[in-house]
């Protein structure tokens, strides 16, 4: 019950940032939530849609990770993402980028797997990116992602349009759950969690 | 400090900082979250207890949860803004291969969380965002010791070093040293608890904690803010400290120039009070020995705690009322620069052995020059000071205190990013 509340006081607070982004550029840069760490900043204008709090796990070269956040539709339609690019320094930060959901599957395990037609945020509504929920997948990082760079996220709709923000990389001991259909042996239990020491 | 001009001052600030984020951003994030978290904080317990008397007192009470200092600004928060009624000091050791790029990361990333989590809203990727919901005057203040600025290819200050050495010192490496400052404070230890590990979470690739010491006054409420608080040896501490808003805070505390103008320097002394012995003393001595009355906290030559002692009056023998040996007399410098911003919490950890209490005082000063106005005095007191009878510094640090950063910036950029 209280985790459902507050899910949507972070929707209302996400909501209304966007606003204040799109809308007047004095009182947002005010009320910016970041410090030092530019999150969810708008670089294109596309449609209504925004992401926000966005951030990823911090993982090394050739591993495979996630990005985070919170997208917010204030328009009057659904609109979907159907792909994702991330970049680190202007370079391509993996080979592979998928949109995910974590599932249950029969046997009881939480299962991470492409989600069919990608991510729909409804008209005045959100969406959660989350550990152990919908995620931005990234797969075989081309460097390591370390805490504290800065990678930028595109997200690319079906009507063709992007969303670019920036997002925090920051050192993250969850999100450890499964891979469904690929050899995940060392991604079991906890013993491929992200090593704080780099 | 007259109990007027702290109550007067620091809340002016508080309320301008309040504004800036409630009044001043009606529509931003702030009062989304403000009013979330006020949202969080009222809801009773439980539905069924709606009617019971319980929730008619929750009702009248007054919740200070909700309530924000400003992380941004030119300066710091956690220095001219109000003492909270909990703070945790934290030394860092440095990892070895944290370069200049990574203390840059390191301060990004932990700027970025203290503004969200001061602001009550959650940090990115924290696991337990209902602990932050209530910020209760949450501030963190970081501070670089001589490490981080040597690491970061910065221009030190002469004062930036451990203090010289005093005669009464009994310094242990555990409460001393260290090269990266958090001070957290909140006047709730949850939220104080919360936050701290978010902080040092994200710290964890870049820095090991080297000592963790937390300190408390009294609560929120049971007071009038701006009371003077009082040390464990039941004595007012504090009453002669600089005034946030006036002239000589500002010269005194912030310093004008280079990558540090608009910051200060901070000097923790971990002072232990031997209770055990204190309660050898009696009230006259104990009185004597700080040159103030115990009861009101006023110098032994007056009425009310802010008078000014007179050290000319004499007894009928003959004597000075407040004696020479005393801690006022020795603590007054008749160099009017030579003054400091007090800023201490009380201690008190589970005790070994066979004693009762292990207690003392985190005595946190901000000054502009460590050398000029923090020693001279320290000297002074070192050479003759009653109170040294009973209390011994077992752990001394000294750091700089960046300024403040502005929404996207963070703290240390003028040391990092030039």
């Amino acid at each position: 019950m209280n985790i459902s509340s507050r899910s949507a006081l972070i929707t209302a607070g996400a909501l209304v940032l966007s606003l204040g982004l799109a809308g007047c550029a004095g009182s947002a840069d005010a009320a910016a939530p970041s410090g030092g760490v530019t999150a969810g900043t708008t670089s294109e204008a596309t449609a209504p849609l925004a992401l926000t709090d966005a951030w990823a796990k911090a993982a090394k070269v050739g591993d495979m990770t996630a990005a985070f956040g919170t997208l917010t539709n204030d328009g009057d339609t659904d609109l979907t993402v159907t792909s994702a690019t991330v970049e680190l320094a202007g370079t391509a930060a993996a080979s592979e980028i998928e949109l995910h959901e974590t599932v249950m599957d029969a046997s009881g395990t939480m299962t991470m797997r492409p989600v069919d037609g990608g991510f729909t945020v409804p008209a005045h509504g959100s969406l959660t990116l989350e550990p152990g929920g919908n995620h931005i997948m990234l797969m075989g990082l081309v460097s390591d992602l370390v805490a504290g760079d800065e990678v930028s996220i595109t997200l690319t709709l079906t009507d063709g349009s992007t969303l670019s923000v920036t997002a925090p990389v920051k050192d993250f001991t969850g999100a450890n759950e499964n891979y469904g259909g690929e050899d995940m042996s060392g991604m079991d239990h906890g013993e491929h969690t992200s090593d704080p020491t780099p | 400090m007259t109990p007027r001009d702290h109550a007067a001052v620091p809340s002016r600030r508080l309320a301008s900082r309040r504004q800036f984020l409630l009044g001043g951003a009606v529509a931003g994030v702030g009062a989304a979250v403000a009013i979330g978290a006020d949202h969080l904080l009222s809801r009773p317990a439980a539905p069924s207890s709606a009617t019971s008397p319980a929730a008619t007192d929750a009702a009248a009470e007054q919740v200070h949860g909700a309530d924000i200092v400003m992380f941004h600004g030119k300066h710091q928060a956690g220095i001219d803004t109000p003492p909270a009624a909990h703070a945790t000091f934290l030394g860092l050791d440095l990892r070895e291969d944290v370069d200049r790029d990574g203390l840059r990361r390191l301060m990004r990333v932990l700027s970025d969380d203290a503004a969200r989590l001061t602001a009550g809203r959650a940090a990115l990727a924290d696991t337990e965002p209902e602990l932050g919901a209530a910020p209760a005057r949450l501030t963190v203040t970081f501070g670089f010791g001589p490490g981080f600025v040597t690491r970061a290819g910065g221009a030190a200050p002469g004062w930036l070093a451990p203090l010289p050495a005093f005669g009464i010192d009994r310094l242990r490496p555990e409460y001393s040293e260290g090269d990266l400052l958090l001070i957290v404070s909140s006047d709730d230890a949850v939220t104080l608890a919360h936050a701290t590990r978010m902080l040092l979470k994200d710290a964890r690739s870049f820095a090991s904690v080297r000592w963790s010491q937390s300190g408390f006054r009294r609560a929120r409420g049971t007071e009038a803010s701006g009371t003077t608080m009082r040390n464990l040896f039941g004595q007012v501490d504090g009453t002669s400290n600089l005034v946030p808003g006036t002239a000589d805070f500002d010269r005194l505390v912030w310093i004008d120039d280079g990558w540090l103008a608009g910051g200060t320097s901070f000097v923790l002394r971990r002072i232990e009070m031997n209770l055990d012995t204190w309660d050898e003393v009696d009230r006259v001595g104990r009185e004597q020995s700080m040159g103030r009355f115990l009861d009101s906290g006023a110098p032994l030559t007056g009425k009310e705690e802010h008078d000014e002692p007179d050290f000319e009056a004499t007894t009928s023998l003959g004597f000075p009322v407040i004696p020479d040996f005393s801690h006022v007399r020795r603590a007054r410098s008749d160099n009017p620069d030579e003054r400091i911003l007090r800023r201490a919490y009380n201690y008190d950890e589970p005790p070994g052995g066979a004693a009762v209490s292990r207690s003392g005082l985190l005595f946190g000063s901000f000054q502009a020059d460590v050398s000029r106005q923090f020693t001279p005095l320290q000297r002074r007191l070192d050479e003759l000071d009653l109170l040294n009878t009973w209390t011994t510094p077992i752990g001394s640090a000294v750091f700089a205190i960046p300024p403040g950063c502005e929404p996207g910036g963070y703290i240390g950029e003028t040391l990092l990013d030039v």
